[in-house]
Formats: C-alpha cells, structure tokens, sequence
C-alpha cells in the first residue's frame, strides 16, 4: 500500500558515502527532512556538512547511499537533473547573484526561461518575493549596489521566486558581520513560519536552536548526534557537548 | 635638405581614397562580425567534453596564431583557387581574414570564460537553466565584457592588418594607395594621407564599440563604471 505523500520524507540520504580523492568527506550518513520541517545541519568546518547538502542539490556525486528528494533518486546517474533543481532551491555563502542582472532580472531570469512564464507574470512574481524578504525598493538596482545582507535576501528571493518545496541554506551568513547577519536570519525565520521546508548548514548556534525542529549535529563524515533543539543544550554526546562548549554532558 | 610635398596632385584622386578606405571598413565589419561568431565557438568547443571537438578548436586557434596573415591570405587564395573556386578579391580577403581574428577572439573569449566564478554557474545550475541557458544568460555577456577592452583592440587591429590584402588586389585602402603612388609619383605624400586615413578609420571603429558598449552593458552606463 502506498503511503499518504504527507508522511514520506521530502528529503531522505540513507548510508551516503562520498570521497574526494582518499578523503572520506561522508561516511554513511543518513537522515531525512521531512514536509514543513526546518533541520539545522551543524559541525566543525570539515565535518561534511555543506558537501552533504550539497548531494542532495546534487552538486556533488554520491559514491554509495541512496539520496531521495521529492520522490526521485538523486543517486541515480539518469537523473533528471532541471526537474530536480525546480523542486530545490539553494542559497549560497556567496550569494552568487549574476552581476550583470538587475535584481528584478536576476529574479525573473529562471522562472522565464524554465518555467516559460510570461514576464509580466514574472515581474510580479519578483515584486511579491522582494516583499517577502523586504527588498521591494531595489527591484531595480544591481546586485553590487547593495549590501551583503541584502545581496543574499535577493538570493533567497531569487529561489522563493522558483516555488521550490524545500530550501537548501549553505552557510548563508558566513560571509556577513552580525548586524547582517540578523536581516538574513529573519527572513529566514519568517520562511519557516510560513511552512517552508528547510535544510541549513549554519554556524550560528543560537539561530539554530531558535527555529529548528530538529538538529543533525555532523562529526568526521558522520551523523553524530541527531535530535530537537534541545540536544544544543543538553547534548549526549562528549563531542557535540565539546562543539557548543557547555561541557556539561547529559548522563 | 629639402622636401617638397605636394599634396593636391595627390589628393585630387580623393574618390578613389574613399573607396579604399569605405572597402576596408566593409572588410574590417563583416571578418569583425563572422570572426566575433566563429571564435566564440571555438572558444566554446576547446572547453566541450568532447575531445576531438577541443582538440580541433585548439589546432584552429594554435595554427593561426602561429602563422603569418599574409600567408593563410595565400593559402585562402590559392587554396579556393586549386579546388576551383573562383571568388573574389574582396570574398577571399573576408574569408582569410574571419579565419585569422576568430583564431584570436577564440584566446580572447576563452579568458573571459575563466574569469566567470564556478558560483556563478552553480546559481544558475541550481535554478533548472540549461546549458545553453547558463551560456546565453549568464556566461557569454559577462566574459565580453570582462576582455572587452582587448577584444575591440583585436578588431582594430583586424582592421589595420587588412592592408595586407592589397597583395592579393582587394581594392582596399592599401592597394588604392599603392596604385595611385605609382601613378603620381608621389609616394610620400600618399601614405600620409593612407596614415591619416588609418588612424580616422580606427577612431570610427572605437567609436562605434565604445557605443556598442553602452548597449550591451547597461549596468555599466547606470553605474558609471568605465569598461
């Protein structure tokens, strides 16, 4: 009997492997985002964090496992790969906005092109993620006009803007000071309020606690840790309770 | 010493200047356009996975590059020529010469390519677009205008190495000069005003990619920042 499409996981890796060269970056790493849900991907730099979100955009190539995203093996070496990619969104560290493109144009651009909508259904489309990430007011400007912090919530809009039914975050305020940091994190946080699905890698701990419905604490290529919020502060493990440096480890 | 310049016995052959210099701008135009075209390709086929495809964009690029102009005009001339193809002056002076400056836009192109961040790419892989896609919206404009600068430099140049064709007799501003020093008498007095007319014919070419320019990268002209 077929399972209700609600209860099967929009993302799921089971005993993923992946090497560069003889560096085992993943080393069976298995765990599942499932429909609505926010996961916080967190470890050392080196822990095979962003590589195993990056599997699941398929950026990288599995050498074993099983990746499932959305009902369709990722694994496999037929896979539709721009099918996929309309299901993912993903948000760089870097932003990647094409410098050449208005925000508007940046925006626009993909669902255009790939998804032939007409642009003035386009346009409106950008005006209504530009609003979602408050940035209605630099729909015209390009991309090195603004701000950090505002170059990746137009990123993130430019994804939003693809309708995606999960969304991808790898490290996306590494490269920003705090203050910006926090503007990227709210929009953020009002995504997962609206029901997005979301994988992030992050770094900022406090943020991951706040909003994430479970945490995967990754270590050497492996999942570590797995479990709510709260293993943040009460961590079972010597080396997550070392990671978030509370030493006090839970008996 | 003493020289003595007389330029209206000269200049009186003005119509036949201006025909030279217009051909050699019809010339310069049409191997700007089709070599624009067939080095982009190449540049694009030395970077495909497939490795004929590559390695014959390569041989295209390093055969030209290091062989004299004059030369591959002959090899177009007498080659079309044996397998009997009669053309043109003018046909053969376009073909040698779309030949020649693809082979250099090709090098051109192919650093422009580079210099596009991996990211990039990824942003757009990551949004469904397909190569061609990538290569339409996101590579091609943004690598022309990173080398654009050396790009029209190539083309004026193009324009000015087309004086070689004189010696297969494209009537270009060369061969007109040639021919009216020998008529005159007057040789020096004639390649001033060939010079002059050089130099004219290079500033309406940087005119007209510094207008282009303007067309093709409108985040430039909004922005302010010089090419």
């Amino acid at each position: 009997m077929q399972q209700p499409a609600s209860s099967t996981p929009i993302v799921s890796l089971r005993d993923v492997q992946k090497s560069f060269g003889s560096l085992k970056v993943l080393d069976g790493v298995s765990f599942t985002v499932e429909r609505g849900e926010v996961l916080a991907v967190i470890g050392r730099s080196g822990s095979g964090k962003s590589t195993a979100l990056r599997c699941i955009d398929r950026f990288e190539k599995v050498d074993g496992g099983e990746i499932t995203v959305c009902g369709r093996r990722v694994d496999l070496p037929d896979v539709d790969l721009r099918a996929l990619r309309q299901d993912v969104g993903i948000v760089f560290q870097s932003y990647n906005l094409f410098p050449h493109l208005t925000i508007e144009q940046n925006i626009t651009l993909a669902p255009c092109s790939v998804k032939r909508m007409c642009l003035s259904e386009a346009k409106a489309l950008a005006h209504k993620v530009l609003a979602q990430v408050g940035l209605e007011e630099k729909i015209h400007a390009y991309p090195e006009q603004l701000s950090g912090g505002q170059q990746q919530r137009a990123a993130i809009a430019r994804s939003l803007a693809m309708q995606p039914k999960v969304m991808l975050f790898d490290e996306v305020t590494s490269a920003l000071d705090p203050e910006l940091t926090g503007e990227v994190l709210k929009v953020i946080e009002q995504l997962a309020a609206d029901g997005m699905t979301m994988m992030m890698v992050t770094h900022e701990m406090g943020f991951a606690k706040g909003i994430a419905d479970r945490i995967v604490f990754m270590h050497r290529g492996k999942v570590h840790e797995t479990g709510p919020a709260s293993i943040l502060t009460s961590p079972t493990t010597l080396e997550l309770a070392q990671f978030v440096g509370t030493g006090n480890l839970k008996s | 010493m003493n020289i003595e310049l007389d330029f209206p016995a000269v200049l009186e052959r003005w119509p036949n200047f201006l025909g030279g210099a217009i051909l050699t701008l019809e010339l310069a135009f049409l191997a700007t356009v089709s070599g624009a075209l067939i080095g982009t390709l190449a540049a694009v086929g030395r970077g495909n996975h497939s490795r004929l495809i590559a390695r014959i964009c390569k041989v295209y690029v390093e055969a030209i590059r290091n062989t004299p102009l004059l030369v591959q005009i002959f090899l177009v001339y007498f080659g079309l020529a044996s397998i009997g193809l009669k053309l043109s002056a003018f046909t053969v002076a376009v073909v040698a010469l779309t030949i020649n400056v693809g082979a250099y836009t090709a090098e051109i192109m192919r650093a422009g390519f580079e210099a596009i961040p991996r990211g990039q790419i990824e942003a757009a892989e990551g949004l469904a677009l397909s190569r061609f896609q990538i290569y339409w919206h996101i590579i091609l404009l943004p690598a022309v205008e990173r080398v654009y600068p050396a790009l029209t430099s190539q083309f004026v140049l193009l324009m000015l190495a087309s004086s070689v064709c004189s010696q297969i007799s494209a009537e270009e501003l060369t061969a007109v000069a040639n021919y009216i020093q020998s008529d005159t008498y007057r040789a020096f007095e004639t390649y001033i005003i060939v010079a002059v007319l050089y130099i004219l014919l290079s500033l309406v070419m940087r005119a007209g990619f510094w207008g282009l320019g303007l067309v093709l990268f409108p985040r430039r002209r909004r922005l302010g920042t010089a090419l």
